[in-house]
């Protein structure tokens, strides 16, 4: 059934992701003059090691009374609800800011709130503004996480517990604070990693000598001083502390935040009194703090909408080719990696997941040493980016495949070997219908995270290269926020409509 | 006729040997204590497990180095028999052409065997729609249209109550009469030996015993067997 193929495959995938992230680090290596870290380089990396601290702690202190809430409760909209707390992962970071911007800036809800109860106003950039951002799009990750969690707890368990008449309390610490222990770390764990790269974020809320992360020093060394040897040293720090979150998270078994089921019954007791008044506070305060800011993008957006300038049309037109040309290579590779992790081939897990030690900006500082001394940086702007995107959501795409991969080689693969079924024959009539579902999902969040993407094409794009995202960014540098908004709003519904088409596509496909 | 040669496979504490003959159209029942190798055999038949040393050889013909789909054998399995995302008809076509490129002839061949095993208008239907009974029927249709002259059965039947069991078998029976293959099928029940195959492969202790009359086998056990039959 063509195995060998599929390990050749793998091998020169495998072989050409190694390079891809060699590569760049060599180049780095090459042009790196010591350790000696400057004042505002190291005041980068506290930055970063605080703000992905408290944002992960956050995130997960926040989500323990949402997802307890959503565990116990049944009403109107809940699954719903849940489905929406998936929707972050595929938000821009542009537009999420943007109606954060509309809500908790200057002239926003909130501080009209805060003015009208007499409260000092609250600012949104620097440190809090960066952690708001963080806990926006983690939070909800985090619910997702822990609510599986809670799902996870057998409803024996809670049966149990109702015959012998434990108080809510009781069962706290008896059932529900052990799950949640085990739990917890994982997730902030997931969190800080994902936080530790941040750049988008604190592009637009962060800055400044006090609320720089690495992730954006690297990028104003670079576009702003053109100081290639302090890109390099930022870079090579950030790959450290990349590498170092990467060999953790892969001792430490991580939660998964994509299969929260809807619940059945038989979950946790839902108590009466104040406990139904946390809980339901809890709900509406989550609900509110994830709409509100997306209500505004619409809201802002929506009247702009029908006179977008030019720019805006083209660089939407950029952004879809990046995303689907990034997509078709991410699931291709994806798809052979996980055909052959599922041929019991062990290396190739480590090659489709070691993407994860890299960051945006520590492969285009690298990326952009190499190539800088034959071309120009903006005439690479659009295949770097694709590449680098498609390279950064392979371990997504992998993740998924791979455990229904192993499912199909484990239930069919003999069968398919007895009727003498080739290579093509086997894809085309029994890997891709069986796995048309994932594929359809996975390809969905990378064209969604791609199209989304703020970060290395801000490193190399000139005036005439600009994707969606990095518009919207330098609209808003420039105060122009209407068109920002609109911009955005559009940003969104590619977002979300590449997700949808690939998603629905492939379930129809997979049929019943 | 299918022949083993001193085929040999050791994995770990478990060990394999197997040395004689099948002739042409012989029914024959393996049976046995559970792990000692009944499967590990029908899969070193089968081409889906490589032996260490020895041969499989159907007329004379060197099978060993064969992928399973190139061999003359059908072999059918304890479960996953069928697709479940491709129809009945669909499942079946893939016993004429895995590529699914079927002609007019060949749907006219495949509506044929769905009516000679009882399944006449199953065709467009999903696996998940048929019965149990039903399903093993369609595993059956497709080996017929296979028409490979060696069946192996993995105990595709052991999930059916007895009397589909023994409806299985009998279709089984008419089958391998029509187009004169050599069986091999895998079982826990004496009865279905006794009922179905002439000759008994013993697999005890590492090894598997050439074929014996089933009768004289059963009257008179060796006491590997005496000890499984209790």
């Amino acid at each position: 059934m063509a195995d060998r193929a599929v390990t050749l495959a793998a091998a020169g995938l495998a072989a050409a992701v190694f390079l891809l992230l060699l590569a760049p680090l060599g180049a780095l290596g090459l042009t790196f003059q010591g350790f000696a870290f400057s004042a505002p380089e190291l005041a980068a990396l506290r930055f970063t090691l605080l703000q992905a601290t408290l944002s992960a702690a956050l995130s997960v202190a926040l989500a323990v009374p949402v997802a307890r809430a959503l565990a116990r409760r049944r009403f109107m909209g809940r699954s719903a609800l849940i489905s929406i707390l998936g929707a972050p992962f595929i938000l821009p970071v542009i537009v999420a800011v943007l109606g954060l911007l509309a809500v908790f800036g200057r002239a926003g809800w909130f501080n009209d709130a805060l003015g009208l109860l007499g409260l000092p106003s609250f600012s949104v950039y620097g440190l809090q503004g960066v952690v708001l951002a963080h806990v926006f799009f983690n939070m909800p990750l985090a619910v997702r996480m822990i609510l599986h969690g809670w799902q996870a707890i057998p409803a024996e368990r809670f049966r149990l517990a109702a015959s012998l008449g434990f108080t809510p309390r009781a069962s706290l610490r008896h059932i529900e604070a052990p799950m949640l222990r085990e739990v917890l770390p994982g997730a902030g764990l997931v969190i800080l990693v994902i936080c530790l790269t941040s750049f988008a974020v604190a592009l637009t809320l962060g800055g400044g000598p006090k609320a720089t992360t690495i992730e954006l020093a690297i990028y104003q060394a670079l576009r702003f001083d053109f100081d290639l040897p302090t890109a390099a040293r930022l870079a090579l720090l950030q790959f450290a502390l990349c590498a170092a979150a990467f060999v953790v998270a892969s001792r430490v078994s991580l939660p998964s935040g994509f299969g929260a089921g809807q619940g059945r019954d038989g979950g946790p007791p839902s108590p009466n009194g104040w406990r139904k008044v946390v809980d339901t506070f809890a709900i509406v305060l989550a609900a509110l703090f994830l709409a509100l800011p997306l209500l505004a993008v619409v809201l802002n957006g929506l009247p702009g909408l029908v006179d977008l300038p030019e720019t805006v049309w083209a660089a939407a037109g950029r952004s879809l080719a990046i995303a689907l040309a990034s997509t078709a290579i991410s699931l291709a590779a994806a798809t052979v990696l996980a055909l052959a992790a599922a041929q019991g081939r062990g290396w190739v897990a480590l090659a489709a997941t070691l993407p994860l030690a890299a960051s945006s900006l520590v492969l285009g500082t690298g990326l952009f040493l190499i190539l800088q001394p034959y071309f120009k940086p903006a005439s690479l702007a659009l295949p770097v980016t694709m590449t680098i995107n498609a390279a950064l959501s392979l371990p997504f795409a992998f993740r998924i495949l791979a455990p229904e991969a192993r499912t199909l080689y484990a239930d069919y693969q003999r069968l398919g070997a007895s009727l003498g079924m080739g290579g093509w024959a086997w894809l085309r009539w029994v890997v891709l219908p069986r796995l048309a579902r994932v594929l359809g999902f996975s390809a969905g969040l990378v064209a969604a995270l791609s199209m989304g993407d703020l970060g290395v094409i801000a490193l190399f794009a000139g005036e005439g290269e600009a994707t969606l995202p990095l518009l919207v960014q330098r609209l808003m540098g420039a105060y122009r926020m209407e068109t920002a908004a609109s911009a955005a709003l559009l940003l969104v519904l590619l977002s979300f409509a590449l997700f949808w088409v690939f998603d629905y596509g492939g379930r129809r496909y997979a049929g019943t | 006729m299918l022949a083993l040669e001193n085929l040999s496979i050791r994995m770990g504490d478990f060990a394999l040997h197997a040395d004689w003959q099948a002739p042409k159209g012989a029914r024959i029942a393996i049976i046995g204590p559970s792990g000692a190798g009944k499967s590990t055999l029908l899969s070193l038949i089968g081409g889906f497990t490589a032996p260490d040393t020895g041969k499989v050889l159907w007329q004379s013909q060197d099978l060993t180095r064969l992928e399973p789909g190139a061999r003359p054998i059908t072999t059918l399995f304890q479960d996953q028999n069928l697709f479940p995302h491709l129809t009945i008809a669909q499942n079946l076509g893939l016993g004429i052409s895995p590529n699914l490129r079927l002609t007019k002839a060949d749907k006219e061949r495949i509506e044929g065997a769905l009516e000679r095993t009882g399944l006449a208008g199953f065709g467009p239907r999903k696996p998940a729609q048929l019965s149990g009974g039903q399903q093993s029927r369609a595993a059956l249709a497709r080996a017929l249209l296979r028409d490979k002259p060696v069946l192996l059965l993995d105990e595709p039947f052991a999930a059916l109550g007895p009397a589909l069991k023994a409806e299985m078998l009998g279709l089984v029976s008419d089958l391998a009469d029509e187009t004169g293959a050599v069986v091999l099928m895998v079982t826990h029940d004496p009865k279905d030996a006794q009922a179905f195959a002439p000759l008994t492969c013993l697999v005890a202790g590492g090894i598997a015993y050439a074929p014996q009359p089933t009768e004289a086998l059963l009257r008179n056990p060796p006491p590997e067997l005496a000890a499984y039959l209790g």
